[in-house]
């Protein structure tokens, strides 16, 4: 008998870590962004896209609400806002 | 092919005979012999395999657990600290799932620091998931690494197998022997087929994280292999027995039919004590032996119908479970709880640590002593003049 030993590539995306998230999460206000990507390069989780000015958004299912995105954001276009 | 060969001579040419394609391991006494033999094998051109020098015992199963998960036959040996060293890897590898076949060399462990054999290292790891064989005898010991490849690789098992065989007495010891042909060895092994391997072509993550949502079902699947293996191993026996000619069973009952008194043991001591009781039987004295050739899993069944109808038991262990009953002992006593019939006494005794011979005469002691009432954890042989005070020094 087996128990779960192997798991095939990519199940780390089937782990929707999201649901740890603390009680903030980020919103992206899409207003001021100049595409400097920064949010993107610090993303801890690697859950933030976008390529043109005011077009990055987080992927909620991975997001854990750490901040970062929102803390280094030179055009504070990224706010914390209590999870609904 | 008969041959007159050491112990650890002989193991190494089954080993290569079953032509593992990756060896690793870390030379420590009483183990040695075994691995510079298979180096000096594989440097006479006469064992295609690679053998990879290591730093620890740590790495050492390190590397035939990476080996073995790309799906290749891996081998490797060790002793005492060495098992020690490689505790943390060998619970992986049961975990994981992986056939590593490892030989124990059986010797104390330190503190105070020894070489000699006992059992206390590969006993203390019994709760490790591996398959345990204890040899008896140098055939025994070459006979059981084949079922070990065997059995190991098999797809419904896949589990890692140690055979221990006792330090000095089986790996330095030298006797005729039955070396098994290359034809036969093919027949009853074949070629391993892995049903899970790390490949760039299929990628596959072998030992990952798994949370509370997984865990006790990888580790129960391996509790329930261990339970289906006591089926299994007994057919297993069989097919070795139709190719080879030699029987073996997970216990061996030696005079038991009419027993009174009967010894339970595993490993070279059994020899010892299969010549007292010849000796003893020929006097008259209905005495036997219960020899354990495997400890894991632990044949329950096996040994409950052997001892059910026996008087008085003596079981004897070679390594401790400091602080509380001898290891075998308290199995025994366990498989016996709550069954109508059972021995009237399942008496324990310690002897042969750190290498302290077992004589003849210390059996008949023991089988002496089965005539009193139950005696739990007795030590043979001790020697009470070393033993002190609490911080008294002696000038």
């Amino acid at each position: 008998m087996f128990g779960p030993i192997i798991a095939k590539a990519g199940s780390s995306r089937k782990n929707k870590t999201g649901s740890w998230r603390t009680e903030l999460k980020p919103k992206f206000l899409q207003t001021n962004c100049i595409a400097c990507k920064l949010c993107m390069l610090i993303c801890p989780e690697g859950c933030i896209e976008g390529s043109e000015k005011n077009t990055f958004h987080s992927d909620y299912d991975y997001c854990k609400g750490c901040g970062n995105c929102a803390s280094i954001c030179p055009k504070q276009d990224i706010e914390m806002t209590p999870e609904e | 092919m008969r041959a007159f060969l050491e112990g650890s001579k002989a193991i190494a040419e089954v080993v290569g005979l079953c032509k593992p394609g990756v060896i690793s391991a870390y030379p420590i006494t009483p183990q040695t012999h075994i691995v510079e033999e298979l180096a000096q094998l594989i440097a006479d051109g006469k064992l295609n395999s690679q053998f990879i020098n290591v730093e620890s015992e740590h790495s050492a199963a390190s590397v035939v657990l990476g080996a073995s998960a790309t799906g290749v036959r891996v081998y490797t040996a060790t002793s005492s600290q060495g098992l020690f060293l490689m505790a943390e890897v060998l619970f992986n590898i049961a975990g994981m799932r992986l056939p590593v076949v490892l030989t124990c060399a059986n010797r104390a462990i330190s503190a105070p620091i020894n070489i000699w054999n006992d059992q206390q290292d590969s006993v203390s790891l019994r709760d490790s998931g591996w398959i345990q064989f204890y040899a008896e005898n140098i055939q025994e010991a070459v006979d059981l690494h084949l079922i070990a490849y065997r059995l190991a690789e098999d797809k419904d098992v896949m589990l890692p197998v140690m055979v221990c065989i006792d330090g000095y007495i089986l790996t330095h010891v030298i006797e005729t022997v039955d070396l098994s042909e290359q034809e036969k060895i093919n027949k009853f092994l074949p070629e391993y087929q892995p049903p899970y391997k790390l490949d760039v072509n299929n990628p596959l993550t072998l030992g990952f994280l798994a949370d509370a949502d997984y865990y006790t079902e990888a580790r129960f699947a391996i509790q329930e292999t261990h339970r289906e293996m006591l089926k299994f191993i007994p057919q297993l026996f069989g097919d070795f027995s139709s190719i080879f000619g030699r029987n073996y069973n997970f216990v061996e009952r030696y005079h038991l039919q009419d027993a009174q008194k009967v010894i339970v043991a595993m490993g070279s001591v059994c020899g010892t004590i299969k010549d007292v009781v010849d000796e003893l039987r020929k006097k008259g004295k209905r005495v036997g032996l219960l020899k354990i050739l495997c400890l894991r899993p632990f044949p329950y069944q096996e040994i409950y119908n052997a001892l059910k109808d026996i008087p008085r038991i003596a079981v004897l262990d070679r390594a401790l479970s400091l602080g509380s009953f001898a290891p075998l002992a308290s199995e025994i006593k366990a498989l016996f709880s709550g069954k109508k019939k059972a021995p009237k006494i399942v008496s324990s005794f310690i002897a042969g640590l750190g290498g302290r011979d077992i004589t003849r005469e210390n059996i008949k002691q023991i089988f002496r002593q089965l005539s009193q009432r139950e005696i739990s954890g007795k030590f043979i042989d001790l020697k009470p003049e070393l033993l002190q005070a609490p911080l008294e020094t002696k000038t």
